[in-house]
């Protein structure tokens, strides 16, 4: 070869070159083939896995097809006329079975579903087994026959049964009646007598939210119970704040460290999920954020699906933000006494000086016994002066929080000058108990102070002591975050690499709301996110505060949605449930409504978009959702079923993508360390 | 609508029972397995019946399917696997020549003006191992990136950087040879 390119490329360029094109012929003969054992498939699996999760519009001719198989096959024609009337009588009396409480062992309104069982056995059974007989020509006459005599047959005797006058006043509300009815029917006809039975003595006894038996491990939330599933019908509003938090998975990885599981009440989905970098687009000039939904199927579930909504924080430039005040309010109490805990504080803090400006603020202030400044503001350039303050710190006393959380506001205050950003941060191992006689009042005293302009972001260091509660009030109440920093890598992530957004708000207040469409989800869960809900009139109430997002931050929120009619479904439809809107919303799943303020306004701003559900899934959301599968494992969620840590491990294996900073690799490697504690 | 449903909601879809979904997912992805199949093996006609069991036998498999993996990476895996098991049986039935192989014997046959860049293709694909071929026709041929392409093979991330500077090493060892 005389050609002096890279023999790779030259291999690459030969193999992308390499293919023919495909022959029609053989490509036309490969999908036929692959249609007609789909259709093979279909067939003979029928009763082992009935086809209820389609998308609802296809489930009257779903039904219709089904009924076709059946009544195509060898043995159903032999008894034409007889199976089309058991069918119709089975019709009419499933629906009104689903609805009476019939209680177990009192199975009258089941026998006439179950008749056709003696005189059709082997019709029954035989309909699942056979393979479709289309090649009968006798087959097509008999097609025609059955199929309109159900169809027109049953609307009209539901009219007359007494049980389904509420149901049937308007005459789309029984086609759509008969939609629902159909997949039942196609369910049970085929399945014989002694499958009937338990499922229609089960489907009354079903409470609306009863759900399988919680451990009793999840009684340990005493704010944040996990998010129940959500009736469509009745609540299809759902409000949350924002949380760009990542305390919680810090202290999982913490404590799977020490060799322990974590308990569930450490385990917030949310901060978990928001830990990772996502690579969302950026918003476009002049925006806050931008939002990136997507939708996949869930790992855990194949019956439902996840939408992963993601907000990305516009990033202004770095080089004209405005000076920083920054006031570390640093707990030196004796249970700081610790090289994980002010040791690691120092060396975190240190880490970070660099990162600051010259004309940048640094003022320190201790509490221990009695609070003092030890520090006056100096400006960052000063780095000697600061760095020696920080080494004279000692730990020992006891905590006074209070006060010393009022001195730093102090001396944040004194520091601020016009169009200037002021933060205290306060670092501490959580210990708040000596000298606050009322935690409600500190929350809003620094509820207040936010309002003033000074915000509050809380460091947690430490294990023991660690008052996770606590922090994270406080940190909510002072528009900031709640880091929890075990290691010096932790440190630079939270101090360095994400100074700007932990110190510079760019928007504040953002609230979420997300409407589902009845049409297409009945029901839907979000996946953390206990601790910031907020009530659906809270929405547009400008006075109520919610979650701030930083310069470049991100915010990931998941939804587990069932379709209507899907196996998954963990509440039974509605008899009398409204009808669907029918307008061109109707394909949609649900629509996304985002309200913010610009950092110190007082009138919101609300942005708004539809959710089609064919936003395509990345490995960043599948990525997302392994981490949030990782959590409610954790959690002992009851949602996951059989899934469990090989699963989690996988998806988050194949998903990691680009992981330049070795946090995915590292939250695997955290999984199988969970996985190996759990046996 | 179906068009531009993802891979993973159609497969779901087709999984339920949906035949609209599986026709749309099966229609987008023949040309990919055939290109992949061809990749590996070098011979049209081996492609072509290895992309037609893949389709038939697709139904039954697609039950296997779970959100773990993106779809495409999936189906890859049954590409690489379908091969794999084409070789055994040729192994078994002694044919040791093997698709690239048989191809360039076939291209000496043909006239001499044949592109000699195919022809380059073809003996430096017959050069490689089987491993290393699966690892190129990825890598290379369907631009994968390391992580991918061990996620199909079911080999790690630095397995597959090793392959490929093995894959490198040979070829410049061939180029060397040539220049003789």
């Amino acid at each position: 070869m005389t050609d002096d390119r890279d023999p790779l490329d030259l291999l690459k360029a030969g193999l992308k070159a390499a293919p023919p094109p495909p022959d029609p012929a053989a490509r036309a003969r490969a999908l036929a083939l692959a249609m007609e054992n789909f259709d093979r498939l279909q067939d003979s699996t029928e009763a082992a896995r009935p086809k209820e999760d389609r998308p609802p519009q296809a489930g009257f001719l779903n039904g219709v097809r089904s009924m076709l198989n059946f009544l195509t096959t060898r043995p159903a024609l032999a008894a034409t006329t007889s199976v089309a009337a058991l069918i119709v009588g089975v019709a009419v009396l499933l629906p009104v079975a689903q609805k009476l409480p019939v209680a177990p062992g009192q199975p009258p309104l089941a026998t006439p579903a179950a008749a056709p069982q003696p005189p059709l056995p082997e019709a029954s059974s035989l309909a699942q087994a056979a393979p479709p007989a289309p090649d009968t020509p006798v087959a097509t006459g008999t097609v025609e026959v059955p199929y309109p005599a159900p169809a027109e047959a049953a609307p009209k005797v539901v009219v007359d049964m007494p049980e389904a006058e509420a149901a049937a006043p308007a005459a789309d509300a029984t086609l759509d009646y008969l939609a629902e009815a159909s997949p039942r029917l196609r369910r049970e006809a085929p399945a014989g007598g002694a499958e009937i039975l338990p499922e229609v003595v089960a489907a009354p006894s079903v409470e609306p939210m009863a759900l399988p038996q919680l451990d009793p491990n999840t009684e340990a939330y005493a704010t944040a119970e996990a998010n129940p599933v959500k009736v469509t019908a009745e609540e299809p509003v759902s409000t949350f704040s924002t949380d760009v938090d990542t305390a919680s998975y810090a202290l999982v990885r913490s404590t799977l460290n020490l060799g322990v599981m974590p308990t569930p009440d450490q385990v917030r989905v949310e901060e978990m999920v928001n830990y990772f970098p996502y690579a969302y687009p950026a918003p476009e000039a002049g925006q806050a954020f931008r939002t990136t939904v997507s939708v996949m199927p869930t790992p855990w579930n194949e019956g439902t699906r996840l939408v992963t909504i993601g907000l990305q924080g516009a990033l202004p430039a770095i080089a004209d933000r405005p000076p920083l005040n920054l006031v570390f309010l640093i707990d030196t109490s004796g249970s700081m006494e610790d090289p994980m805990k002010l040791g690691l504080l120092k060396q975190s803090l240190a880490l970070m000086l660099p990162e600051l400006r010259p004309d940048d603020q640094v003022a320190l202030v201790a509490y221990a016994g009695s609070a003092g400044e030890v520090l006056p503001p100096t400006r960052a350039a000063e780095k000697d002066k600061i760095l020696a303050a920080l080494d004279s710190l000692a730990a020992g006393g006891s905590t006074a929080g209070a006060e010393g959380i009022e001195l730093a506001y102090k001396v944040a205050a004194g520091m601020t000058a016009q169009g200037e950003v002021s933060r205290v941060l306060l670092a501490t191992d959580g210990d708040f108990n000596v000298g606050l006689s009322d935690p409600a009042a500190l929350e809003t005293f620094i509820a207040r102070k936010r309002d003033e302009g000074i915000y509050l972001s809380v460091l947690g260091f430490g294990r023991g002591n660690l008052d996770d509660a606590t922090m994270q009030a406080l940190a909510q109440n002072g528009n900031g975050t709640a880091s929890y920093i075990d290691t010096l890598a932790e440190a630079r992530k939270v101090l360095v690499d994400q100074l700007s957004g932990a110190l510079f708000p760019i928007a504040d207040d953002v609230k979420v709301q997300v409407e589902w469409n009845p049409a297409q989800v009945a029901e839907y869960r979000l996946i953390g996110y206990e601790t910031r809900a907020l009530k659906r009139e809270d929405f547009n109430n400008d006075k109520v505060d919610a979650g701030e997002i930083g310069a470049g931050l991100q915010v990931t929120a998941i939804y587990e949605i069932t379709a209507p009619g899907s196996k998954a479904l963990k509440n039974d439809p509605l008899r009398y449930g409204a009808a669907p809107a029918a307008d061109g919303t109707a394909d949609e799943l649900g629509f996304l409504r985002l309200r913010w303020k610009a950092p110190g306004a007082s009138e919101s701003q609300l942005t708004e978009t539809a959710i089609t559900g064919r936003e395509q899934a990345t490995d960043d959301t599948r990525f997302a959702a392994a981490i949030a599968g990782f959590g409610q494992i954790l959690q002992d969620s009851v949602y996951l079923g059989d899934w469990g840590w090989d699963q989690a491990i996988a998806l988050a294996l194949d998903a990691r993508g680009d992981d330049p900073f070795g946090y995915r690799i590292e939250a695997v490697n955290l999984m199988r360390l969970a996985q190996s504690l759990d046996r | 609508m179906l068009m531009d449903t993802p891979d993973e909601t159609l497969a779901q879809a087709a999984n339920g029972g949906d035949r609209a979904a599986f026709a749309t997912l099966v229609g987008r992805h023949y040309d990919r397995i055939l290109g992949l199949a061809f990749r590996l093996t070098g011979n049209r006609t081996e492609a072509e019946d290895l992309a037609q069991d893949i389709c038939a036998a697709l139904p039954a498999k697609l039950r296997q399917f779970r959100a773990e993996a993106r779809f495409t990476t999936w189906l890859y895996r049954i590409v690489v696997n379908a091969t794999h098991d084409l070789r055994r049986r040729q192994a078994t039935r002694a044919r040791a020549a093997d698709g690239w192989g048989d191809w360039e014997i076939a291209r000496q046959d043909e006239i001499a003006t044949e592109r000699e860049a195919q022809d380059w293709l073809a003996a430096a694909m017959a050069r490689l191992s089987p491993e290393l071929r699966d690892t190129v026709a990825l890598v290379l041929g369907e631009e994968m990136t390391q992580a991918e392409a061990g996620a199909v093979l079911g080999v790690s991330e630095g397995t597959i950087a090793w392959r490929m500077s093995e894959v490198k090493k040979r070829l410049r060892a061939m180029a060397a040879e040539e220049a003789k």
